[in-house]
């Protein structure tokens, strides 16, 4: 599907590509061939609004590093790959796939999908594992993000349903936000919050984290609660509100079940005040001043996202947490409810067609038959699967034991992002057939693939996403499809016809999103299979009317045109019984716990301006300047104790892997954890996979592993040499024992720090940078005692290439240098400051020297003589030293004098 | 009546002791004044600018005989001392004219060291020592085409660069691997050799003279290795002898030079010394900033003022050599516990290097850019600490003061 840039209109409206907040944003093409993009000012999401890493998306359009036609690998574990025609590449993995199916059944294959696939996309890969394959293997990276989310609704409603939308945050009189950095992670939600606030500043903020993150600073009360204690602090909240009589007995008595169960449960462990704020690690007062608030505000919205989610009882506390608004009946009225916040543009499309390995399609249950049935007839489907699929860590588990045989990644990159990652890469090392859909050529997980097809990215594909507060919005085209990348719906159902399928014809998204929209819709009603998630309004809606389409909420019931803001207000549920279900939570400690050998817990999450695995904001210059290099935050006086200094280098390790980074303070975390961002892998530092450290314990309900809590030790990470590169063309970095790279703009920035001790410079350097010709433009400074040194490569009177290198991590600040690589040509004055890395102060031009012996300038002379009214030679060496030593310069001096009193008197009124 | 002060020798620093004792006691000598060449006093180091046409004769010239008349010295020039009876406290003159000291100082300089390689008689082999030798170069630029200048020293560069301003084909001939050796590490020769050889100039290193070829006049210059190359005016540069053949006769202590003490007072009590003829505590001396101090200190005790000591420092050196910027100075090679700071710049040209020791600079060697030299020797003399600044050093005195 080629769009002809010709036609797409003057500009384009379509959504965000990172967090599930899914703001609108409008692309405009520009003269130069790039985008102006902007917040798209009618999208109830942001209303014009950008984060900085939307408003950099036009920074990540570039092809560069794009995989743009299908390609194989014909050696495992060789950089070599070969491109072949999407009909050699489709048939050879159809074939592949099919002989492993034929022989080891349909579980021994498997896809592993992603939270950035569009609704279309998620809903064709789903439909052919679950409903042709036969098969429920397939999970998704929406697995490590909320599924602990979807486990909890799902307990406690029936039906994995967000009961409320954004706007509840503006009319909320308190929001409790649990291990949610919405400040770096959801910046537009936080700042409708933080607008809201600024109105009604009696509005309250409570924040609930361990680490006092940049959300915090907006707070009217921050609990830096001790990691992994959610459940007593809520179980707490529960005990409380039912002791001060709290509670909604009509509510309770017609709309839910379970309540006794969970209370006793509550009150069993922590009925106390004092023992859970000891439990939670904070003070009692502070602990009060939250309960009360939450008990005296009816209007009280608690979003929670993967401080919750990332947890060995990740589903406890969810619904946890659920039960505190079930018991006031906080929920499906204005300015309330439990709102999980998703980390994906498309983490909810996902949940909406199924896509996840214990779901089946359109929120109907995998071990229900009459479900299994009205899908299979919906489908006409050849072999549906019966049970559940395997999860994201068992499925890697399972592909190690050799159980599955092939999997299909799509649009993510587990070798990073998995817990135990280094496990994965085990994985897929055994694993018979690799297959990566990915826009990227050069990832950790696609150096293990063994065909590699091109799909489309954000601003080439068309399709739609969900957001946060169930929104489905379009995702647009803009940019034409570069090289033979294809859609991934496209890719899966032209796979499914190569494997002899039908049902797969579909010829355009609109196809597939009608399809969805119908099956949403299929026995829908009160009497039959009755769901909430139903997109009926939207069914058989016409091609125009799909991509003129504007956001919009579901449930969108037949003939309905605006979707319901929020649900449950009538207070029946989805469970057979229409009744909510309290769900008692016995709080238990995380599966892995400090002990001597790895006293430390590591605690994982994201950084303002990065994204994932950075495949896509790790090409903005811009992002790049906010945090450049991976770091270990930690308290200082734990940097003490285990001999570590802010500023250099240390190594994490876990029993399941280490990672090299460097430390620093200031990030608010309490002592005995460390905090380490997600988004560094091989492709951009050496050593800062800290997937491979994380504990591969999941939670028994969600299957959702536990990011933010594995046992570490720190120790010094010794190095002879720090240097740092800045260079237009990429280094080969083999010989380096650490490195991170950091995009800039028109060169790459390297940190790196080596072992190795250096006795030749000069060569050294060369080599790293690869200058091979002896008369290159090279200027170098030198002082080998200190082992000190410093090269710039110039070429052609610009900037390519400098090296500086310390023992100590003195080096010269990179800002004006960097500054350089945006000159066409390099001034003298520039020239002269390469070496120090600063420029050089234009000093008082002291003229062309006339005494060489005292280094004195012509105009320095003439100054003196007016000045000082000289009139003889030896008054003016006398004055200015010029003269005194060999009297070379006597002659000129001379010459100097006449000229300068000639002019003096010419000066003279007459 | 006064006490007479005998001056043998009109140069440079002689003068500029008379000039000093001036300063202080402007008339407490009858002073006499006798020099070998028939002119007034001039300033050597500027006969390089005038073989290479920047500077004329007359613009070189230190003290005219109107100034003698003034300041009632008696000149003899051209009429060379030629025998001192200590004892009868005389000079002889080669005329034969006797002259009577209370005060004698000895300023007889020091003259070329000519190679003796048969044929170094030769007509058109000659030394670059004074005006004559001037004005033979610029004659044979007239009317001959090679001219062989043999030592690559600060000298032998200068005369060369002359003779090739005056249209010779110059090349120069070198016993050591690098030029300027006494002054430049290798790096910053090979820099200044590629820039005249820019300009013209060629260059043998390492060349051993073994003959100077020619029936009655010079035509060539044979090397031991049996290679030859044609010459029609030979320059020796390759170093200077002190003229010391008088005090010896004379029964004055020399070694390699008079040996004087800090108050330029040789083993005799009324006779002094000061220039190249002199050797002080086991230095000898060829560049012009030590004689200037040397005439201040020895112009003080003559005047009777005698307070000042005289006290060695390193020097710097520089080429004169229009477009060529250089400057050497103190110890520009270390070794054992000294330190280097280095700074490349080829495509420039610019090449710095400081050798530290013990937190002080000891030497230095700039080339291309030599701006910053007087600090560095200025850091040299006074031992400056310059730990704290070690970093910034070789980028200039205004990013060090910050």
């Amino acid at each position: 599907m080629i769009v002809n840039l010709s036609s797409v209109p003057l500009s384009v409206q379509t959504t965000c590509a990172y967090c599930g907040v899914g703001c609108g944003v409008k692309a405009t093409p520009k003269a130069d061939g790039g985008f102006e993009i902007a917040g798209d000012t009618a999208h109830p999401a942001n209303a014009g609004r950008l984060c900085v890493k939307g408003s950099a998306l036009g920074d990540t359009i570039s092809l560069e590093g794009r995989l743009l036609y299908p390609m194989v690998r014909p050696q495992r574990g060789s950089d070599e790959l070969r491109r072949v025609s999407w009909d050699d590449a489709l048939g050879q993995v159809a074939d592949k796939w099919q002989a492993i199916i034929d022989e080891h059944g349909p579980d021994a294959v498997a896809l592993y999908v992603s939270g950035q696939l569009l609704t279309e996309d998620y809903y064709v890969a789903n439909k052919l594992m679950k409903g042709y394959v036969g098969s429920a293997n397939i999970d998704t990276n929406s697995r490590l993000c909320m599924s602990s989310a979807v486990a909890g609704y799902k307990r406690a409603f029936g039906e994995d349903v967000v009961p409320s939308s954004y706007e509840d945050l503006e009319l909320a009189d308190m929001i409790v936000l649990v291990g949610s950095n919405a400040a770096w992670c959801h910046p537009i939600l936080f700042q409708r919050i933080a607008k809201a606030k600024e109105k009604r500043p009696d509005m309250k903020l409570v924040v609930i984290d361990p680490r006092r993150t940049a959300t915090c600073e907006l707070a009217d009360l921050h609990l830096p609660v001790k990691p992994g204690t959610d459940v007593w602090l809520f179980n707490g909240l529960l005990s409380y509100l039912n002791q001060i009589g709290a509670v909604d007995p009509a509510f309770i008595a017609e709309h839910t079940n379970g309540f006794d169960a969970a209370l006793a449960q509550a009150d069993a462990e922590c009925g106390d005040i004092a023992k859970v704020a000891k439990t939670c690690r904070v003070s009692v007062e502070a602990l009060t001043e939250f309960y009360e608030a939450f008990a005296a505000n009816a209007k009280v919205i608690t979003g929670y996202s993967m401080g919750v989610n990332q947890s060995s009882a990740g589903t406890d506390k969810a619904n946890a947490i659920i039960n505190c608004h079930l018991i006031g009946g906080r929920i499906g009225k204005e300015g309330m409810g439990p709102f999980s916040i998703t980390g994906q543009p498309n983490a909810m499309g996902g949940r909406e067609v199924g896509g996840l390995a214990n779901m089946l399609a359109a929120h109907m249950d995998l071990e229900n038959a009459e479900h299994r049935n009205a899908v299979r007839t919906f489908w006409d489907s050849p072999r549906m699967a019966d049970k559940g699929g395997l999860k994201a860590v068992d499925l890697f588990r399972a592909i190690e034991e050799g159980k599955v045989k092939a999997v299909w990644v799509m649009a993510t990159n587990p070798v990073v992002s998995l817990p135990d990652a280094d496990q994965v890469r085990r994985a897929l090392a055994k694993c018979e057939l690799v297959v990566s859909s990915d826009i990227i050529e050069r990832t950790d997980t696609n150096a293990f693939a063994d065909v590699l097809l091109p799909a489309l990215g954000w601003g080439e594909k068309d399709g739609t996403v969900t957001n946060s507060e169930r929104r489905i919005s379009r995702q647009r085209a803009f940019l034409p499809a570069p090289g033979e990348a294809r859609a991934d719906w496209l890719i899966i159902s032209q796979f499914a016809q190569r494997l002899g399928y039908t049902g797969f014809e579909f010829s355009s998204a609109y196809d597939v999103f009608d399809e969805h929209a119908r099956l949403s819709a299929w026995r829908n009603d009160e009497a039959d299979l009755p769901r909430k998630f139903n997109l009926a309004g939207l069914a058989g809606q016409g091609t125009q009317a799909y991509d003129a389409m504007a956001p919009v909420q579901w449930p969108l019931l037949a003939g309905e045109r605006e979707g319901a803001k929020r649900i449950f207000a009538d207070g029946l549920f989805s469970h057979p019984d229409r009744k909510a279900r309290f769900i008692p939570t016995a709080p238990r400690l995380p599966a892995n716990l400090p002990e001597e050998d790895f006293p430390l817990t590591l605690n994982t999450g994201r950084v303002r301006d990065q994204w994932h695995t950075m495949t896509r904001t790790g090409r903005s210059a811009k992002l790049a300047d906010h945090i450049p290099e991976s770091f270990i935050d930690m308290h200082p006086q734990d940097a003490l104790i285990y001999g570590v200094r802010e500023g250099e280098l240390a190594r994490l390790t876990s029993k399941w892997g280490a990672m090299v980074a460097r430390v620093q303070h200031g990030g608010g975390i309490a002592r005995g954890s460390v905090f380490v961002p997600i988004h560094w892998n091989n492709q951009t530092s050496s050593d800062a996979r800290v997937g491979a450290l994380v504990n591969p314990v999941v939670d028994p309900v969600s299957g959702e592993p536990e990011f933010k809590h594995t046992p570490v030790r720190i120790e010094q990470f010794r190095v002879n040499w720090h240097a740092f590169v800045l260079s237009r063309t990429e280094l080969d970095l083999e010989s380096v024992a650490h490195w991170t790279r950091i995009q800039g703009k028109a060169f790459a920035r390297y940190e790196m720090a080596g072992r190795q001790n250096i006795d030749d410079f000069t060569a050294w350097a060369r080599e790293l940078l690869g200058v091979t010709d002896p008369d290159a433009d090279w200027l170098e400074y030198a002082d080998k005692s200190e082992r000190m040194y410093r090269a710039v490569h110039v070429v052609n009177d610009r900037i390519e290439q400098c090296v500086f290198l310390s023992p100590r991590l003195d080096l010269p600040a990179r800002g004006w240098l960097a500054g350089l690589f945006a000159e066409e040509q390099l001034s003298d004055l520039d020239r002269a400051g390469l070496l120090i890395g600063r420029p050089m102060k234009k000093g008082v031009d002291a003229g062309p020297t006339v005494c060489s012996c005292f280094g004195v300038g012509r105009n320095t002379i003439c100054s003196a003589i007016r000045d000082k009214d000289l009139k003889t030679v030896p008054e003016v060496t006398a004055c200015v030293k010029a003269g005194g030593n060999c009297g070379s310069c006597v002659p000129e001096l001379k010459k100097i004098l006449i000229e300068t009193r000639a002019e003096i008197s010419a000066e003279m009124p007459a | 009546m006064k006490p007479a002060l005998v001056v043998i020798g009109n140069g440079m620093a002689g003068m500029r002791t008379v000039e000093e004792l001036y300063k202080l006691a402007p008339d407490l000598y009858d002073i006499t004044v006798f020099g070998a060449e028939p002119y007034g006093n001039y300033n050597r180091i500027l006969l390089s600018p005038v073989l290479a046409g920047e500077k004329t004769v007359d613009d070189i010239m230190l003290n005219t005989r109107e100034w003698y008349d003034r300041h009632n010295i008696t000149l003899h020039a051209g009429d060379p001392v030629v025998h001192i009876d200590r004892s009868r406290r005389i000079v002889r003159a080669q005329s034969g004219k006797e002259v009577r000291y209370d005060r004698l100082l000895l300023a007889t300089g020091s003259k070329p060291f000519i190679i003796p390689v048969p044929g170094h008689q030769l007509p058109g082999v000659i030394a670059f020592r004074d005006i004559q030798d001037v004005e033979t170069m610029l004659d044979a630029a007239r009317n001959h085409r090679h001219a062989v200048v043999i030592g690559g020293g600060l000298l032998g560069l200068e005369a060369a660069n002359g003779l090739m301003r005056q249209g010779m084909e110059v090349t120069v001939v070198h016993v050591t691997d690098s030029l300027m050796n006494q002054q430049l590490d290798k790096p910053a020769a090979a820099l200044l050799q590629k820039a005249l050889e820019a300009r013209g100039l060629r260059f043998l290193l390492n060349a051993q003279t073994a003959e100077i070829t020619g029936p009655d006049r010079v035509t060539g210059v044979r090397f031991k290795d049996g290679s030859e190359i044609p010459a029609d005016l030979v320059v020796m540069t390759a170093g200077v002898r002190p003229n010391i053949e008088l005090a010896k006769a004379a029964g004055l202590h020399c070694d390699r030079a008079i040996v004087v003490d800090d108050t330029l007072q040789t083993y005799d009590p009324r006779v002094y010394a000061v220039g190249e003829c002199v050797q002080h505590r086991s230095a000898t001396f060829g560049l012009v900033a030590p004689i200037w101090d040397q005439a201040r200190v020895c112009g003080a005790h003559l005047a009777g003022a005698g307070h000042r000591r005289y006290v060695q420092q390193a020097s710097p050196t520089r080429l004169k050599v229009t477009g060529v910027d250089l400057y050497s100075v103190g110890d520009f090679i270390g070794g054992e516990g000294s330190e280097d700071l280095v700074l490349r710049d080829p495509r420039k040209g610019v090449y710095k290097r400081l050798v530290l020791k013990e937190g002080c600079i000891i030497g230095a060697v700039l080339y291309g850019d030599v701006k910053d030299g007087p600090w560095y020797f200025d850091l040299i003399q006074k031992k400056a600490d310059i730990t704290r600044m070690r970093q910034t050093l070789l980028f200039g005195e205004e990013l060090s003061a910050a």
